[in-house]
């Protein structure tokens, strides 16, 4: 939850900010203006291949907007919001759940190369055979008791973020016959603008899915679809206990150098 | 993959994808947030009553708006770095709701004032909207204004939408004869057809 603070002293029951002051997060960039996609390394809205696009993408050009302080700006959440288990998703239950024990861990980092602290990561996965809990997920696999598949977490202050899940498994959807989709972990995040924010998917690499995947290969360049596939990573694998995986992010931000505060 | 941290080089932004029919897992159920600023919040209340619909009309139940906008003074709850007014502290800035089964997403907040616009101006009241939904592969950005705000004349995003296409923006007052409360304003999203709502590229 967005907290005007940086120690998230904002509190929980009211949803009150601390009233701010000219300290709150001076050392976050406000700029005038964010930096634009390079073309291409971004999916566009309508790509029929992802059959639900032809009834949800606009069709009319989209308007450009030049940044005011409304697109530079954005809600700030707080470590208040965060409790011990969030960010391991084998723990939130009274077992463990079943499938291969993984960490994931990257940094978050802005457009010109500068880390990203304190930003909210939210992710959500199925569980190892599949399946989502979740009320609408029809696919016929086990549930388990003790997997639920979200977490969250805020980057520390050098934007590097860890969590530890299992392994999601590839399940079936209906786009069309003997659809599958890829294994993957859904990740949210804020940034520091309303421009930075960004959901998207994080894969395992290998998969021998990815060629008949429409949504991951709705990213026109190749280069940049590559980007949303984890790396093995032995330095994060831990001995008898985890399969590492690296997932490094790169949010929009600030084109100016950022506002800093001589104290 | 690894992205390198080369001084002086830009990096590609991460590309977005859709965030499903799941996405309440992650980011709703207790996560939600409909109330953007509290009772004692200053300003005029307002009771946000929005409706997304696809191409054909039919309301979209798995889709999740958030709303980004400053408090009565026109300040957001960020950084100081170029606000001179103060932050109210019963208006978090921030909300998010998912879509009900009749594609209904409902706020409680207040009408912002009046933020700098890039010239030294000052732009209408608005909120800032992210729409996101299965089949939606990466964030819808729109705007919600207020109908009958005389600012909305002189606004210098609604100067770059065609005059045709600025209703789409207008949140409408929902009126008492129809079930409305007092303060309610309605704002129905329409991702493509005849009444397309008129999306931002930011
Ligand atoms: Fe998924």
């Amino acid at each position: 939850m967005p907290s005007s603070s940086r120690d998230g002293a904002r509190s929980k029951s009211t949803g009150r900010a601390d009233g701010g002051s000219a300290r709150h997060r001076a050392d976050s960039p406000t700029a005038s203006s964010c930096r634009r996609y390079p073309e291409k390394t971004q999916p566009p809205y309508l790509y029929p291949p992802y059959k639900a696009t032809l009834r949800r993408a606009p069709r009319k050009p989209l308007i450009v907007v030049p940044h005011t302080l409304s697109e530079v700006t954005g809600p700030v959440f707080g470590h208040g919001q965060i409790s011990e288990t969030d960010n391991d998703l084998t723990r939130q239950h009274a077992g463990e759940p079943l499938g291969e024990r993984i960490t994931v861990s990257g940094q978050v980092l802005d457009d010109s190369g500068r880390p990203v602290p304190n930003t909210l990561i939210e992710i959500w996965q199925c569980n190892a055979a599949g399946r989502y809990a979740h009320r609408i997920d029809q696919h016929p696999a086990p549930l388990d008791p003790n997997f639920t598949g979200a977490g969250r977490t805020l980057t520390d202050s050098q934007g590097r973020y860890r969590f530890t899940t299992i392994k999601p498994g590839p399940y079936p959807w209906n786009n069309h016959p003997n659809a599958w989709r890829p294994a993957h972990i859904h990740f949210s995040l804020f940034g520091t603008a309303f421009v930075s924010r960004l959901v998207t998917q994080m894969y395992f690499p290998g998969d021998p899915l990815f060629p008949f995947d429409p949504i991951l290969n709705s990213i026109p360049d190749e280069k940049a679809r590559r980007r949303l596939i984890s790396a093995f990573d032995m330095d994060l694998t831990k001995p008898d206990w985890s399969l590492g995986f690296r997932f490094d992010i790169v949010l929009r931000g600030p084109r100016e150098t950022p506002f800093e505060n001589k104290k | 993959m690894r992205t390198k941290n080369s001084r002086g080089r830009d990096l590609v932004p991460t590309p977005s994808q859709t965030v499903g029919p799941y996405f309440q897992i992650g980011m709703s159920g207790a996560r939600e947030i409909p109330r953007i600023a509290a009772p004692g919040a200053s300003g005029e209340r307002v009771k946000l009553i929005c409706t997304i619909f696809d191409r054909d009309g039919v309301r979209i139940d798995d889709a999740m708006i958030e709303i980004w906008q400053a408090n009565a003074d026109g300040k957001y709850n960020h950084s100081a770095g170029r606000q001179s007014k103060g932050v109210d502290a019963a208006v978090l800035g921030f909300g998010r709701v998912s879509s009900n089964s009749e594609g209904i997403c409902v706020f409680e907040t207040i009408k912002p004032g009046r933020v700098p616009g890039r010239d030294g101006g000052l732009q209408a009241p608005h909120l800032e909207v992210s729409v996101f939904a299965r089949g939606v592969l990466k964030r819808l950005a729109t705007r919600i204004y207020f109908a009958g705000e005389p600012a909305n004349e002189e606004d210098p995003v609604l100067a770059l939408v065609p005059k045709a296409r600025r209703n789409t923006l207008m949140a409408e007052p929902v009126a008492s004869s129809t079930g409305g409360e007092p303060g309610a304003w309605r704002f129905d999203v329409h991702l493509a057809g005849r009444r397309e709502t008129v999306f931002f590229d930011v």
